[in-house]
Parts: structure tokens; sequence; C-alpha cells
């Protein structure tokens, strides 16, 4: 039995406290399997020890929230006996260090997770963060986290139908890979994690084991360090094809009755998914780790339960389907073995060929699984800028810098690796508000989105957060969808520095807010902290996925102009004196200022806003709808009019044009509408309380301003389609 | 008319298909796994579809050209009965012998999904007599390994024998190493047997077939095989 | 006894992945390198002892699927 050195606690991430408990609960010196054990089930990855106390204020339920989080993924109803799967999750660490395979096998966790629940996958979505242009590494990590993303969906035969990216040096030296997975299910027919039924057998399917990630749960909670390059052997790879196999094997399987219980090995892999399964269903666990389908010879029962390699299921079975179960796996070509039972005893027992090498009780160690309250302070709030502060550019010049500026940019050279309309139902493709994908033949859809706006969230984590739960449920308001619940992925800093853990509080409340305001709540969502390099901590990020149904897929709306002659139409109303430009994109790319208090949203104003357009949409009111945000009104209406190729004639006064233009006022939406049919629209909007301003015509090839003619729409799309390819394609 | 849809381990446009034959047809086509000999004696259609049969492994196609199934398949393209392959499927029928050529990595080694614009070369064979002659149709692609290779004496034996089916063009029906969007040989986006009854394509005819997914210029490549095909 | 395949794409059939590695080469400094071909290369467990029979067998293999000769050649090395 190996002696347990300070060294060897310190190594699996575990504090002199954490250790003094393991201690305790176990009554003796654990060995070696199990310090790994508490190492996993400890680490900030597995037990949300910093974030728990603070997620837990966040809404949870609504009638139609089926699943909130601490399940696989979160489930809502979604009407016609149908619910949506979804949850987004990092894959950060893994990434910066081996792109392709980082990225890769981060969309094969998140897709498990929500097939794992009885889901067919049938969206991914993603949002990425990356250093800026200028570093020498971001390239590199760009296309590799492309290529992974799409290596990976591709194959699987599942859409990538939307996603965000953002450049900004503060993620330098750790890049932020968020994948997230949407899936159907039969209401009735939903899967979890609780195991249940003393000598039940307890099965493992998928791809063998071999050595990949170990230790891969207590890398992600770890701060990088200059040479966090030598841990590339600890990535695991993925494996596609083996995924896609898995994904129909268990669906094949999940159509039967045979399934008590079901979970993906994940992070920490055998560790995390027996112990969840049986520390849920309350029961005991005995393992046969030799049982375990190797791919390496030589492992150790530690190895074993630690390592991380990919499209692994673990499942309880009804007594008496192993021959039927095993068949279905054995026709998909995937390993299947019975590698051992629950019990009552209420402890995790682990055999090496009859003998036991690990003994550990359940509730104790999940119930003693730390939460802290860390220190936090609150963000210092920055001053207001108003018009005068900022320094106007003549605005032909203004728009188009921002149009071919890193995050504002086409990102069609991403998406385009990305099979973005397999299984056939893809109605809306990326490039607009949200990705629209069909429920499988029915004329309904659902609407999805992922967002955040990492400058607000640092600059003021409250309204940040806030900002971005409402641009969720303004980019699927603007495509027609009833907005209905979030997942979120939390990525900040070091939770151990006031500062950073004052920005996630500050987050929480912003979202919380939002969500109870929009009736929008979080049904799933995973945490990432600790994103910092030489004490250099990323813009806090807490990434936001949503969904929502559209009722009739025909009535759907998009960004580009439809036709010349249309009004076009501001809602929410043009900022003028109260244009923002404090954290504007205007302020950054134009004049080089990272300054000021972000725009703050008024909840309300949203809410209604939000509900207006989308009935005007669901009635066909109007004929292109876009939500006003980075780059402020012009980029937006520049964006529906390269869409649809047809210029804009504009017709906006006053002084302070530039904040008219370019600021980010939230709650506000572009949309356009036949000449015919705008009296009506006014009204309608007047009676619902909500501000709307006609700003003038479709038409042409440029975009004109009070009579003065601006850029022409071909050179703008040269920009805005230009940027990222001839970035890419340049020398680093 | 009867149709299979052949399925492999990797397949993933399978159902999409399925889908877009059941339209035109008005009935399902019959799903065949790829372990299965047993093919039913009056079938009038085998289509191969997209996907990644075995990953892509290897080589795009290769190892399910060799699957039980295709052995069937062979013979039953012999004796007259029309094969599509779309994509994966086309790389499987080079793979398998039944069209010349190879399919090799896209010329800027990215995987690429988007809509292209087709020529129609032929407008006399089941698959494409629906279109009319020149017509440029928009149909999507999303692949890999769409690079059509087929080394000079092989190139001029098909463009002789007019076994060309579609190449990549501009909206306007030009043909030119601008509209090329994987370095094809004389951008060929499909290609017929020599009697015409076997066609792989990489663009996908299934994900445009339908008005609420933006278009439907795949779908009379679909109708042309019904009508041609009813008996 | 094991065999060592090698598969190369034929002579005068592009290969882009080739290129892109010659690319990346010169742009990180290196400089001369005429040309580069990319290929694949397979290593064989065999049970068969008979180092003839064996090649015979890794030919057959070969040609009916690892390599694809409308575009690749393919050596084999024999390692008793």
């Amino acid at each position: 039995m190996s002696a347990i050195t300070p060294e060897i606690v310190a190594q699996h991430g575990l504090s002199a406290d954490e250790y003094k408990l393991v201690l305790e609960i176990m009554g003796r010196e654990p060995n070696l399997t199990e310090l790994g054990i508490f190492s996993v089930m400890w680490s900030e990855h597995c037990s949300y020890k910093s974030s728990k106390k603070w997620l837990k204020t966040l809404p949870t339920k609504a009638p139609w929230v089926i699943c909130g989080p601490g399940e696989n993924a979160g489930i809502i109803d979604i009407g016609d006996g149908l619910a949506a799967v979804f949850k987004m999750e990092s894959h950060n660490h893994p990434s910066f260090i081996e792109p392709y395979q980082g990225a890769a096998t981060g969309v094969g966790g998140i897709l498990r997770d929500v097939f794992t629940m009885g889901a067919r996958p049938v969206a991914n979505l993603n949002a990425l963060r990356f250093g800026s242009p200028d570093h020498p590494k971001t390239r590199h990590l760009v296309s590799g986290v492309v290529a992974g993303i799409g290596g990976y969906g591709n194959c699987v035969g599942v859409p990538t139908v939307g996603g965000e990216v953002n450049f900004h040096s503060s993620y330098n030296g750790n890049i932020l890979v968020n994948a997230m997975t949407v899936g159907v299910a039969r209401a009735d027919n939903i899967f979890y994690s609780a195991a249940a039924g003393v000598g039940n057998p307890v099965v493992y399917v998928g791809s063998k084991t071999g050595r990949d990630g170990i230790h891969g749960a207590t890398m992600a909670s770890a701060e990088f360090n200059e040479d966090s390059e030598e841990k590339r052997p600890t990535v695991q790879v993925g494996d596609p094809f083996t995924e896609k196999l898995l994904i129909e094997a268990c669906m094949e399987l999940m159509a039967t009755d045979a399934i008590v219980a079901i979970q993906d090995m994940g992070a920490a892999g055998l560790t995390s998914s027996s112990f969840e399964m049986a520390s849920k269903g309350g029961m005991g666990v005995e393992l046969e780790l030799d049982k375990v389908p190797m791919r390496e010879v030589g492992m150790t029962p530690y190895e074993l339960m630690l390592s991380e390699s990919q499209e692994r299921m673990l499942i309880v079975l009804v007594p008496g389907k192993e021959e039927m179960a095993k068949a279905i796996f054995d026709k998909w070509e995937l390993d299947f073995a019975v590698i051992g039972t629950l019990t009552d005893s209420g402890r995790m027992v682990l055999k090496w060929h009859g003998e036991v090498v690990g003994d550990l009780p359940i509730d104790p160690l999940a119930a003693a699984s730390p939460e802290y309250d860390r220190p936090w302070e609150p963000t210092p709030a920055l001053p207001v800028l108003t018009p005068a502060d900022v320094e106007e550019k003549p605005w032909g010049e203004a728009l188009s810098t921002l149009i071919a500026s890193p995050d504002i940019a086409s990102r069609r050279w991403i998406y385009q690796q990305y099979d973005h309309m397999v299984m056939g139902d893809t109605a809306q493709r990326p490039g607009g508000d949200a990705g629209v994908v069909r429920l499988h033949g029915s004329n309904r859809a659902l609407a999805m989105t992922t967002d955040c706006t990492p400058r607000y969230v640092a600059a003021d984590p409250v309204e940040g957060g806030k900002q971005a739960v409402a641009e969720a449920y303004r980019n699927i308001s603007a495509v027609g969808g009833l907005p209905l619940a979030v997942t979120d992925n939390m990525n900040f800093g070091n939770p151990e520095k006031p500062r950073i853990m004052g920005q996630f509080v500050g987050a929480c409340q912003g979202m919380g807010e939002a969500c109870i305001a929009l009736d929008f709540p979080v049904v799933s969502g995973n945490v990432s902290l600790y994103n910092e390099t030489a004490g250099q901590p990323i813009l806090p990020t807490p990434a936001i996925g949503a969904v929502g149904t559209i009722e009739d897929v025909d009535t759907m709306a998009t960004v580009a102009f439809k036709g010349p002659g249309e009004s076009i139409v501001v809602l929410g109303g043009v900022a003028g004196e109260q244009g923002w430009l404090g954290q504007s994109l205007y302020l950054r790319e134009l004049c080089g200022r990272e300054e000021g208090a972000p725009p703050p949203v008024t909840l309300a104003v949203e809410r209604a806003a939000g509900d207006f357009v989308r009935a005007q949409i669901r009635a066909s009111k109007i004929t292109a709808c876009h939500d006003i945000a980075d780059g402020g009104l012009l980029v937006a209406v520049t964006e529906m009019a390269m869409a649809g190729d047809y210029g804009a004639m504009l017709a906006i006064e006053g002084p302070n044009l530039h904040a008219s233009l370019f600021g980010e006022n939230q709650g506000r939406y572009v949309v356009t509408v036949r000449e015919s049919l705008l009296p009506d629209l006014l009204a309608a909007a007047r009676a619902a309380g909500v501000e709307a301003q006609t700003i003038g015509t479709t038409g042409g090839f440029h975009i004109f301003l009070n009579g003065e003619q601006g850029p022409a729409l071909a050179d703008l799309r040269a920009g805005f389609e230009g940027w990222l390819p001839n970035y890419m394609a340049a020398e680093a | 008319m009867k149709a299979a849809v052949i399925v492999f381990p990797g397949s993933n446009c399978d159902r999409d298909v399925a889908v877009s034959l059941e339209k035109s047809m008005g009935q399902k086509p019959l799903m065949l796994w790829h372990r299965t000999t047993e093919v039913p004696a009056d079938l009038d259609l085998i289509v191969v579809p997209g996907g990644f049969s075995y990953g892509d492994y290897l080589r795009s196609g290769a190892m399910a050209a060799h699957s039980p199934v295709m052995q069937e398949v062979k013979e039953r393209a012999a004796k007259g009965v029309r094969v599509l392959g779309i994509c994966n499927g086309f790389q499987i029928l080079t793979e398998a012998g039944l069209l010349p050529g190879a399919l090799m990595r896209n010329r800027d080694l990215k995987f690429i999904c988007r809509d292209v614009h087709l020529t129609v070369e032929r407008t006399d064979t089941d698959f494409t007599r629906g279109y009319a002659k020149g017509q440029v149709i928009r149909v999507p692609v999303a692949h890999h390994d769409g690079n059509y290779f087929a080394d000079d004496s092989l190139l001029e034996r098909i463009e002789g024998n007019g076994q060309v089916a579609f190449r990549y063009a501009s909206a306007n029906g030009e043909v030119s190493e601008a509209s090329n969007i994987n370095g094809s040989r004389n951008n060929i986006a499909g290609v017929f047997n020599e009697a015409g009854t076997v066609l792989g394509m990489m663009p996908h005819p299934e994900r445009l077939a339908d008005p609420q997914l933006g278009g439907i210029d795949g779908k009379p490549l679909f109708d042309s095989l019904v009508e041609a095909l009813c008996k | 006894m094991k065999a060592k395949v090698h598969v190369t794409l034929k002579n005068g059939v592009l290969d882009p992945q080739g290129k892109a590695i010659q690319h990346a080469l010169g742009s990180l400094g290196y400089e001369g390198v005429n040309d580069v071909r990319q290929g694949k290369f397979i290593e064989l467990d065999l049970a068969e002892t008979d180092p003839a029979k064996a090649k015979a067998a890794v030919e057959a293999m070969c040609k009916q699927l690892l390599a694809n000769t409308v575009i690749e050649n393919y050596s084999i090395e024999i390692i008793a």
C-alpha cells in the first residue's frame, strides 16, 4: 500500500483541509485509487465547490420545465408530447493545449449528455472566444478548434446551426470553447441517472478504456502556468464514428424497457458516472474493474477509475435484459460488458480479480463535497460616457471599419466548415439571429442561439449578466420564437480572488433578474473557473444558450431585406441623446478605448419589445427582423441590407449622430414592413407601449443617410465577408 | 416503384434521402442494413446515402465498398437496376468500382458546407429527365473529400462517353476555376456509369427538395426517377 | 510476423495535403524542401509465418482495401 505523502495529496489538487476531511470520512488512510476518486469528485469541475452557493440563486422553475439543473441536461416541454433536452459545456483548457481534439471531444461530451437522457440530438451550437487576432497563437487555435468541432459534429451527423465568436486579448492564454447540444425526446420516454434495484446489473458500453486524459477533471480546475503545454499527453482523442454508433445503439435500447438508469462517462469517467448514479439513487455499487473493456495492457484500477476515454456509457439494466441489450450493441459493433451490480451497502466497492482495491462510503463523500462561500468584492462602477465624451468620426468610414472588424465580420469561414444541414430540418442556417430546426415531420420548429457580451460583463457584471440573457431572448424573438429556457456556461478567472468572485456573484445576480423578468429559467449549466494564465484573467464570460419554439416555420423571420421600397422601422427607438457609446464597439474599434459603463438593460422594455416583435412575426406583418446588438443601429441595418442585397435610404437626424447610429442601447430591433402595412405596425406598437420609429426605406446599392451616399453594399460586403478568410490566410 | 436505401455504420443522410424519396414516391423506401445479403428481387432503385461510413477512416467509402450488401448492389447494377450514390455514397460507388475515378481531399483541405450551383449536363437519363438541358440548379454540398480525380485518359473517356452528370458552375452557369469549389477535374460534381444507370454525385439533392429548407432544385432528381421507374 | 505498408499518392495526382505541408515548412523557415508527398503508414501484425505467403496476402489486402489504385501506390515490407 502506498503511503500518501503531502506531495501526492497536492498533486491530486486537494488542499490540506480537504485531505483532513478525506481521512475523517475514510477512518483510515486512503489508497491511491481512493485518493484519486476523492480528488476528481471534489474537483471544481465535478463539485462546483466555489460556485454552488450562487448558482442556487438562479431561477430554475416554470410550468414547462420538466427537469432543471442537476441531471445530465435540462429538459423542457415543447408541446405535442415532445421535450427539448439541452445543455452547454466548456472544453476550454483541453482546447488550448490541443485545439482539434479538445474541441472535438467537447462536442462529443455534450452530445452524450443529451442522448443519455433519451433525446436524439438535433442541433449543435457553440460559443467561442479567442485571443487577439494579433496574438501569434490565435490563427492556429481558430483553425484547430473549428476543424475539431466540424470534424466531430459532421461525422456524427448532427447539424451545427449557430454560435458566436469573439476575439479579445484577455483570451490570449485561455481560449473558451463552449459547446451546446439540443436534443428532442418523447416527453414520456426520458431517462435519468438515479440507480435503483439491489442486484441490478451495471453495464459498460461503448469504446474501450485507455489511458486518455487521466486527471483531465483536475486539470480543468487548475490555473494554467507556462509549462501547461507539457500536459499534452493527457488530452483525450475523440472518435466521432463510435459516438454515432453509440447514439444509434442507445436510441435502439431506449425504445425497449430495459434501462433503469443511464449516465455517460464524461469528465472523471467511470468514477463520477458510477458514483453519481449510486449517490442519486441512494444505492451502493460494486464494480469488478478487471471486467472493464481495456484498450491497453497493464492498466491499473487507478487508471481505470480516472481514465477519460471518450464514447463510453454506464447503464443499469433491468435484470434479465442483458442478452437483448448485448445483441443491440453487438449489431453496432460496440463493447458491452457487465462490470458490476447495485448493492444496498451505500458504499462503492472496487474489485480487481476478486480482491477489494477500493471501498468508499458514497453519501458521506458526496455530502462532504466542499462548498465554499468565497470572499468577493463588487466590481466598482464605471462612469457613464455621454455622446460628447466620444469623438465623432465620419459615419461612412466608421461603418466600413466596424462591419469588417473582428467581432462583427461574417463567420461564414467558420460555419461553412460545419455541416449545418444534415438531418434535413435546418430551416434557418447560421448567419442570422438564431438557428431554426424543424421538429421532424411537423411544421413547428425550435429556435436556438448562444450569446454573451463579455466586455459588458467585465465593466458591470450585473448589467452584463442581464444583457447576456436579454440578448439570447432577443435573438429567439427576432426569428419569431417564444424563448423558453436557457443553459449557462459560466467562464471566469480564479475564484480565490475576491475581485473575480465578485464578477461571478454579480453575473449570477444579473442573469437571475433577467431570467425571472423574461420567464426564461435556467435548466442546465456548467462552470469553468481558473481561466487565467500568469495571473491574467479572461473577461468574465457567462455564455448563455437559449431555446424557444416556433409554431409555424413558414412564418419565421430572417434578417434579409426582402425587396425594395419597404419601410425600415426601429422598435425601441433611435437612441439620439441617449445613444450609449460606453463599452461599444465604436468606442473600441474607432477610438481605441475600452471604457465606461455598459448599456443598461431595462427588463420590462425588453419583454414588451420581444412580445411585440414575436406577435408581428407570427402574424406575418413584418418582412424582416434583426436585433440591434454589437455595433448598434447602423450595423444592424447594414447586415440586413447585405443579406438581402438591397441597400437602405435612411433619415436619422439630430446632434450626436454617432450615438444614434452606433450606440448599443438594449432592447431594440430593426424590422421591415411593406409600406401599406406601416400605419398598422406603428399603431400596434403604440398600443403595446413599444417605441417605434420609421427611419427609411429599402432599396438601391448603397447605404444612404440623410441624402448622403455612403458605402456601396458591394464594398461593405467585401469587408464583412473578407476579414476572417483574409486573416486566416495570412502568414502568422 | 420499389426503392431501398442502404445504411452503413456511420451513414447519416439515410433518413434525409428517405424523406425526399417518400415525398416523390408517395411511399417509404426500404432501409437495408449493410450486413444484409437478402435484397428484395424487385428493387428498381438503390440509394447509397451520404454520411461518414466507418468514420471515413482509411479512405472515404473504402470500407463500406466491401460490405456484404455491396456485392448484391454490384450484381443489381449489372442487371440495370438504378443506383444513386450521394456524397459518401458517391465515394463508396467509386471505391466499389461501379463508377470511374476517385474522390480526394478538397483542394483547400477544409470541409465545405454551402449551396453551390451546378450545370445539368444530360437530361436523357432516368435521374435527370426532370431538368432542362443546360439548366443551372442550386444544391448544397457538405464534404471533405469531394475533389474528383481521373487521370487524363480516363477523363477523356468519361467526357467522350458523356458520363458527366453535373459540373460546379457560377449562378449564371459559367463553368470555371472560380466556381470549382474543391479542385475537381473539369469541375465534375457527378458522373454516370457508361450505361447511364448508376449516378454518383457529391452535392445533396435531398437537402433542397423542400421549400421550408430554402429551395427545391433537388426535387426534380427524385421526381425523374419516380417517373422513369413507376411501372 | 509484421508487415509495414506505405500508401502514397501516384505521381501526377495532386496532393493538396503535401502542398500544404510544404508551404507550412517554408513559412517556418525551412528552405530547400522541393516537394512533399503525404501518405499513409499501416502496420499489420500477421499470424502467417511464411514471408512469401505473408507478402502475397498483404499484396491482396492492398489491392482490395488498403490502397485505392486509381490514385495510390503502395509498398510492402515484411519483417520476420
